[in-house]
């Protein structure tokens, strides 16, 4: 196996799938930089560098894959997607159920997300439930360099619009694109196994949708995506030493969620503890928690979330995302009850 | 100075000083690691930002893009609560919760967004406002060109003459979308686009702050008689790219070291098999290289720094250029002694 970073990875798999066929394209602002390897390699007319002008090369990008094309469109950072989000709530989402099944629109809209380096609330959101929430769009949350080149592939195979969301903590080249290691003194909080690791010789997708335990536990079920994992890996060695032996499940997809993994976990363990960058309220968490409730299930149940704006300062910043401190206090509770 | 037609050089040169040198400091505090998250200064817009907002009076309001410092300070919110603001200090200006890219002082009617565009719906809903409840006043929307091919920001504009609002639109022309070349994504004119929406539009060297001054009394004044929305197009260079730390910049100025993390994988990809033609990935490579030029040539030649250029017509009364220049840097030096300091308690956990 040959080791890869995480937005290396993602490059490849990007490479591999523009090498294999012609029809894919990325699209966005300023991916002549962002993608300065494959706009070298392939050329500008397919990596093709957008105006600042979302609402329209998004549903462009939507309307190019209804056509023949499989773009990539790239959302800078997903908080702007509040500029463009018609074009997939209300078009891309949409295109298969009114077509009555004739059409689809299988692009993928590719954003960094994610907070923990001091940038607010505007720039530092993963909306990821928000978005899941509409039906017909797939929503996929890799964590390793692996998955974030093999849910890469099957992002540009599936037959519908798939939403890629990179954490900028793992894909960290985004930190050093705003200007990040020409200061001293600032330190990131870098999933190490997330931002490098082991990568396959040959990209093959992965089937979406599809879970995958990080860690075997008995007594409690920790679940969620992207970044939440590696802290959840990192709780689970500190609940470890208390006595309690957690188990980490990553969703990998946050639409379509793996019913069955999620089934099979919190019937194992009895304790369920969702870890969700996103905001708490009407999201993955509470959609976590109801799938195993209409399973039948009986469960205790806590989460860490995000509960409210991001605000700026660094110190305000980690007291509202999720974090070790938080999962160790919120799993022990569910022992002490 | 409101009321006379005529610009005073001396005082456009201290509010763009004072800006320029607390920008410094913010700078140096922002890469020793005091001030966390993305640092888009407004160092090169001082001409335009001094020449519109010292026309401002209590009543008008203040849309703002990422770049709020310069006109934040030079509508007179208090300095120290602004660098305490970027300190991520709770006595800041927004209790540490905005940071630079989300500026809020509802008592300037001063708000920023780190969004493209947004700053065209924010000044037109401030202009509406305004015609109601303080008639005569106007609102100011701040954006850069980059800002110009987003779809709010049109609409804006176009709502703006339908709705007659008081609404002057100020684009910082310095022709970079981050490390896009404006003009390579821009269709058309923008003086012809805007003139198309049935608004005034006129061009300024955003480096002559005197000009811009002129530009922006004619605009103002139309707006507050009831005439209706105008737009300024002034022309500028960002001394720091788009924000600190930009690729562009850092390439410009330590080529070798920068270039040399960089071409190993360029290089690769240009030489790899399956992709476009030998003369499709040269021409790629070459418009790379030329953007790193461009950038370099820009900010070597200095002539566009309104600082540097009103100083030049300054000079000829040394003394009291040299008198005014000590004052201010003395004044912005106790500024940040004091943001650093103690005297109002430390952030609460």
């Amino acid at each position: 196996m040959k080791r890869m970073r995480f937005a290396e990875a993602i490059e490849s798999a990007l490479a591999q799938a523009m090498a294999a066929d012609s029809r894919v394209v990325i699209l966005g602002e300023d991916v002549h930089t962002l993608r300065r390897n494959l706009y070298v390699r392939f050329g500008k007319d397919r990596v093709i560098p957008a105006p600042i002008s979302e609402a329209a090369f998004l549903g462009a990008g939507v309307a190019a894959s209804m056509a023949g094309l499989r773009p990539v469109v790239e959302i800078m950072l997903i908080d702007f997607i509040g500029v463009a989000i018609d074009a997939l709530l209300n078009h891309a989402a949409k295109l298969e159920t009114f077509s009555g099944g004739r059409w689809t629109a299988p692009l993928v809209i590719r954003a960094s997300c994610g907070g923990g380096y001091g940038d607010g609330g505007q720039h530092e959101q993963t909306l990821w439930g928000w978005l899941a929430h509409i039906p017909g769009l797939v929503v996929v949350v890799p964590s390793t360099p692996e998955d974030a080149g093999r849910l890469m592939l099957a992002a540009l195979g599936h037959d519908g619009p798939v939403v890629y969301l990179e954490h900028k903590l793992l894909a960290d080249y985004w930190l050093e694109y705003m200007g990040g290691s020409q200061r001293t003194g600032v330190t990131f909080d870098v999933p190490s196994k997330g931002v490098e690791g082991e990568v396959p010789e040959e990209w093959e997708p992965l089937p979406l949708g599809r879970a995958v335990v990080r860690r075997e536990g008995s007594d409690l079920a920790i679940i969620g995506v992207g970044v939440g994992i590696h802290r959840a890996v990192e709780a689970a060695k500190v609940l470890e030493e208390r006595g309690y032996s957690a188990h980490v499940v990553d969703l990998r997809c946050v639409a379509p969620l793996d019913y069955d993994a999620i089934c099979q976990a919190v019937s194992r363990t009895g304790r369920l503890l969702v870890v969700d960058e996103d905001y708490q309220g009407f999201g993955l968490s509470g959609e976590i928690a109801a799938v195993a409730l209409e399973a039948g299930l009986t469960f205790q149940f806590a989460r860490v979330c995000t509960k409210e704006t991001i605000p700026y300062a660094r110190e305000y910043e980690e007291a509202v995302l999720p974090n070790v401190d938080r999962i160790v206090d919120e799993s022990t509770k569910l022992f002490e009850d | 100075m409101r009321q006379t037609s005529e610009p005073d050089s001396w005082l456009l040169y201290e509010l763009m000083l004072r800006s320029r040198l607390f920008e410094e400091a913010v700078c140096i505090l922002w890469q020793e690691g005091a001030i966390s998250g993305e640092m888009h200064l407004g160092t090169g817009e001082e001409g335009i930002v001094a020449g519109v907002v010292s026309h401002l009076q209590d009543g008008d309001a203040m849309a703002l893009d990422h770049r709020g410092t310069p006109p934040t300070l030079m509508r007179g919110v208090d300095p120290v609560s602004l660098l305490r603001e970027f300190l991520g200090r709770s006595d800041g200006l927004c209790h540490g919760r905005g940071g630079h890219m989300h500026l809020f002082s509802p008592e300037q009617l001063a708000a920023s967004s780190g969004i493209v565009g947004a700053s065209g719906p924010t000044a037109v809903g401030f202009a509406l406002a305004g015609k109601v409840l303080r008639p005569g006043s106007v609102a100011i929307a701040f954006f850069g060109e980059g800002a110009t091919n987003q779809g709010m920001l049109l609409e804006s504009f176009n709502l703006a003459v339908a709705w007659k609002l008081p609404v002057i639109f100020v684009c910082k022309d310095n022709q970079w979308a981050i490390t896009t070349e404006s003009p390579s994504v821009t269709g058309g004119d923008l003086l012809e686009r805007v003139r198309g929406f049935g608004m005034p539009a006129v061009e300024v060297d955003g480096w002559k702050v005197d000009e811009v001054w002129r530009v922006a009394s004619e605009g103002i004044g139309r707006a507050r008689r009831g005439g209706g929305p105008s737009f300024i197009r002034a022309a500028c260079i960002h001394l720091e790219g788009h924000f600190l730390g930009d690729h562009l910049v850092r390439i410009a100025r330590q080529p070798a070291a920068e270039l040399a993390e960089m071409s190993g994988p360029l290089l690769r990809s240009s030489v790899s098999a399956k992709g476009a033609s030998i003369k499709g990935r040269v021409v790629s490579l070459l418009s790379i290289v030329g953007l790193i030029g461009k950038s370099f040539r820009e900010r070597a030649s200095g002539s566009k720094d309104p600082i540097a250029h009103t100083r030049r017509v300054l000079r000829s009364d040394s003394a009291r250029l040299e008198n005014l220049e000590k004052r201010v840097a003395e004044d912005v030096q106790q500024v940040v002694e004091r943001a650093l300091g103690d005297e109002v308690s430390e952030v609460a956990g």
